[in-house]
């Protein structure tokens, strides 16, 4: 006779699986509510044609990438012969070693991901990508499981998807664009809840890392 | 203010070049011949992101085309009425994390048919202005390592934009209503 427990615990590896592998799902599930909910819309030929614009584009956004990719890479390379990746590591050490406490406090990737946040903040997107790769690259010679995402880079991805910023200038050019009076008002507002943002990016990914590795050892022990 | 941080916006790339450049000459490296090793990564890179850009953004452009966002917007449409949300800055907040083209389409169409000193003119600015484009950043960011299993690095750039969100309608309230 099965205990009690067993379907909890079944329900248990059923929910873990699908927090570690929710990004198949998510997958699956864009796709067929586009198809269904299209082909209810009667904008199925849309759908379809978009799989083409898609694929296209996705393809145009790599491509476009190279050049300024090369410039940044190259310019990182002596950066870190000449070492002032490591130089901007320690001055940043304070800070970084309780954030990235699963690397050593002395790793290249904390200065590329110092690069990385510099560039962002003053809205450089076109060298923050380069330098976030290069942490990211870093962030994976620490890591275990090659196929498996870090705590520390879910942290670093956290840091990026929140997109602080100091001065959004893209917005900024569209206000201009359309004749708003006073489009440096929002600059102080928009500072405001990209720190909040920020901030709560941080801590929810050091919650989750704090839930996660409870979870392996629960998981040690049932094994 | 905006002079200042404009001014360092323009001179921050340049003097970050020539400062890497400097310290390299002043350290003897070989400048030229360490640019050209680092640069060879860039095509690689490029390449190994194509795979998870084309499931990204072929999945989230299929969404769009599908009238599913639309959809969605006019269902929450009578709940964030109460909240003193304008309802054409919805499709925004659905969109901004899956699209920043989507997005800053969606944003200049708010501009233009709302006119610049709109409510929905602000708020829109605040909420594109303060985020990033989550599922883009993921696929680009994993993509370049070849990571496949993102663990819990969705949901927190999900939660962070729902909070997001949730400030930026805040704060508009409190500023501009």
């Amino acid at each position: 006779m099965q205990s009690p427990f067993f379907m909890v615990r079944v329900f248990k590896k059923i929910c873990f699986y699908a927090i570690n592998n929710y990004m198949n799902y998510i997958f699956y599930f864009l796709i067929v509510i586009s198809v269904v909910i299209g082909a209810v819309n009667g904008k199925l030929q849309d759908v379809v044609n978009s799989i083409m614009t898609g694929a296209e584009l996705s393809v145009k956004v790599a491509i476009s990438l190279i050049g300024i990719m090369a410039f940044w890479l190259g310019i990182m390379e002596i950066a870190k012969k000449s070492g002032i990746i490591d130089f901007i590591a320690k001055l940043i050490k304070p800070v970084t070693k309780h954030l990235f406490n699963e690397i050593p406090p002395d790793a290249p990737a904390i200065g590329d991901i110092a690069m990385n946040f510099t560039a962002n903040a003053f809205g450089l997107a076109n060298a923050a990508t380069p330098f976030g790769i290069k942490a990211m690259e870093e962030l994976q010679k620490e890591n275990d499981k090659k196929d498996t995402a870090s705590n520390s880079m879910c942290l670093f991805l956290g840091m990026n998807t929140a997109g602080f910023q100091l001065v959004p200038t893209t917005v900024l050019a569209i206000l201009i664009g359309i004749g708003y009076k006073n489009p440096t008002e929002i600059i102080a507002p928009t500072l405001l809840v990209t720190t909040i943002a920020f901030v709560s990016a941080i801590i929810m990914a050091k919650l989750f890392q704090g839930f996660s590795v409870k979870k392996e050892v629960k998981n040690d022990e049932n094994s | 203010m905006t002079k200042i941080l404009n001014l360092i916006s323009l001179w921050i790339l340049p003097v970050i070049i020539l400062t890497v450049l400097t310290c390299g000459i002043i350290k003897k490296v070989p400048v030229y011949e360490e640019f050209t090793k680092g640069a060879k990564g860039g095509f690689q890179v490029a390449v190994k992101i194509i795979p998870y850009l084309v499931a990204v953004i072929v999945a989230i452009s299929m969404l769009r085309a599908s009238g599913a966002i639309e959809l969605l917007a006019q269902l929450l449409a009578p709940v964030l009425a109460k909240f003193n949300i304008p309802a054409d800055t919805l499709p925004l907040m659905i969109v901004r994390s899956l699209s920043g083209s989507g997005a800053l389409g969606i944003f200049s169409d708010i501009a233009n048919n709302g006119g610049a000193d709109a409510y929905s003119t602000k708020l829109a600015a605040i909420m594109l202005g303060s985020s990033e484009t989550t599922f883009y950043v993921l696929a680009v960011y994993f993509g370049a390592v070849g990571i496949s299993k993102l663990r819990y690095a969705v949901w927190v750039g999900l939660l962070a934009d729902f909070i997001g969100i949730v400030a930026a309608v805040s704060v508009c309230n409190l500023m501009f209503a």
